[in-house]
């Protein structure tokens, strides 16, 4: 199935990408089909800037355990550095 | 079946008259008659396993077209960068994609031994714009490869708008070919056989084929959703149904 399911946010950041790094506005996050993982259904994070147009993407495809594991992992480094570092 | 083709991008004049690519196959069979085929891409985009689907209908005597639906948010990209474009975008708004299958069928009809017979095919999210098309324009065949949300609406919190196109089924210009898996959800065989009853109500010529132990996606030959029993099955029934719709 398409779940045509997408979240969308603004971030600040950069990520590297095909043509090397570049700084980051947005990402959008949808459980979906994937292009290249051999899974039916992934979880799917677009890192972008569409003002530097299309290309400007770094992607990844996840398996939910995968994604569910990296969403832990984030928010234990985050939360394993002192308060004012992480402004 | 012919082993000689010619396959290429162009351009051709889609909605609203804004030029778009296509991507377009034909036999080099020395046919002075044959059919035309418009081809719905998936939500994965225009990408080389759809492409490859184009040539199989020109292998198969028919001139194939498929519009780039999403040239417009990202030309020039790569297909998965492009698709990923318009999702951020909402997706192909339905009179779009109305407009870009009327334009890739008028295409087809003005190419050299045209017979002036046109289907339309779609996988996924094609295979409900496969239904849009057939219920919009004047078509000679249509097939939907397990294509939802035509009978019921998408799952609540989805941040995209599908509407539900069974309120058109009286509109459906043509024969349609359905070929759906039975562990698919999204349709559902409920939803399908939903489809076929009022199809039946209004007397429009359809066949539907749900294959046991298939699911979503079973004709994609490089997904782990491939079933090669069901897709084999299921490009047989394309052949025969085009073959009494749109061949000669």
């Amino acid at each position: 199935m398409c779940t045509y399911q997408t979240e969308q946010l603004s971030i600040t950041g950069s990520g590297k990408g095909a043509s090397g790094w570049f700084a980051l506005s947005d990402a959008t996050v949808y459980f979906d089909h994937p292009v290249h993982a051999m899974a039916e259904h992934t979880l799917n994070i677009d890192f972008l800037n569409p003002g530097r147009g299309p290309s400007a993407r770094v992607a990844v495809e996840l398996t939910a355990e995968s994604a569910r594991e990296l969403a832990k992992a984030i928010e234990a480094a985050l939360a394993s550095v002192p308060a004012e570092m992480l402004g | 079946m012919t082993e000689s083709l010619t396959a290429k991008t162009i351009r051709i004049t889609g909605h609203a008259g804004d030029e778009i690519e296509a991507y377009l196959a034909v036999p080099d069979d020395g046919s002075s008659s044959r059919g035309s085929v418009v081809v719905i891409h998936h939500m994965p985009g225009y990408d080389s396993s759809t492409k490859e689907i184009v040539r199989k209908f020109a292998a198969h005597g028919y001139a194939a077209l498929m519009p780039n639906l999403y040239y417009r948010d990202a030309p020039g990209a790569s297909p998965d960068d492009a698709a990923a474009a318009a999702r951020a975008k909402g997706g192909v708004p339905d009179e779009r994609l109305v407009g870009d299958v009327s334009g890739a069928a008028e295409h087809l009809r003005g190419l050299p031994a045209a017979n002036g017979k046109v289907g339309v095919i779609g996988y996924c999210s094609g295979g409900r714009q496969s239904f849009l098309a057939a219920c919009s324009l004047q078509l000679d065949a249509a097939v939907d490869c397990y294509g939802a949300c035509i009978v019921k609406a998408p799952p609540a919190g989805l941040p995209i708008t599908l509407t539900p196109l069974v309120g058109m089924a009286g509109d459906l210009s043509c024969p349609l070919l359905g070929l759906f898996g039975a562990d698919d959800k999204l349709p559902a065989p409920d939803e399908t056989a939903e489809l076929s009853n009022i199809l039946d109500e209004l007397g429009k010529p359809h066949e539907f084929h749900t294959y046991d132990g298939a699911g979503h996606a079973f004709f994609a030959v490089d997904r782990p959703a491939y079933r090669p029993e069901a897709a084999n099955d299921g490009w047989q029934k394309i052949w025969d149904f085009y073959g009494q719709h749109l061949a000669g």
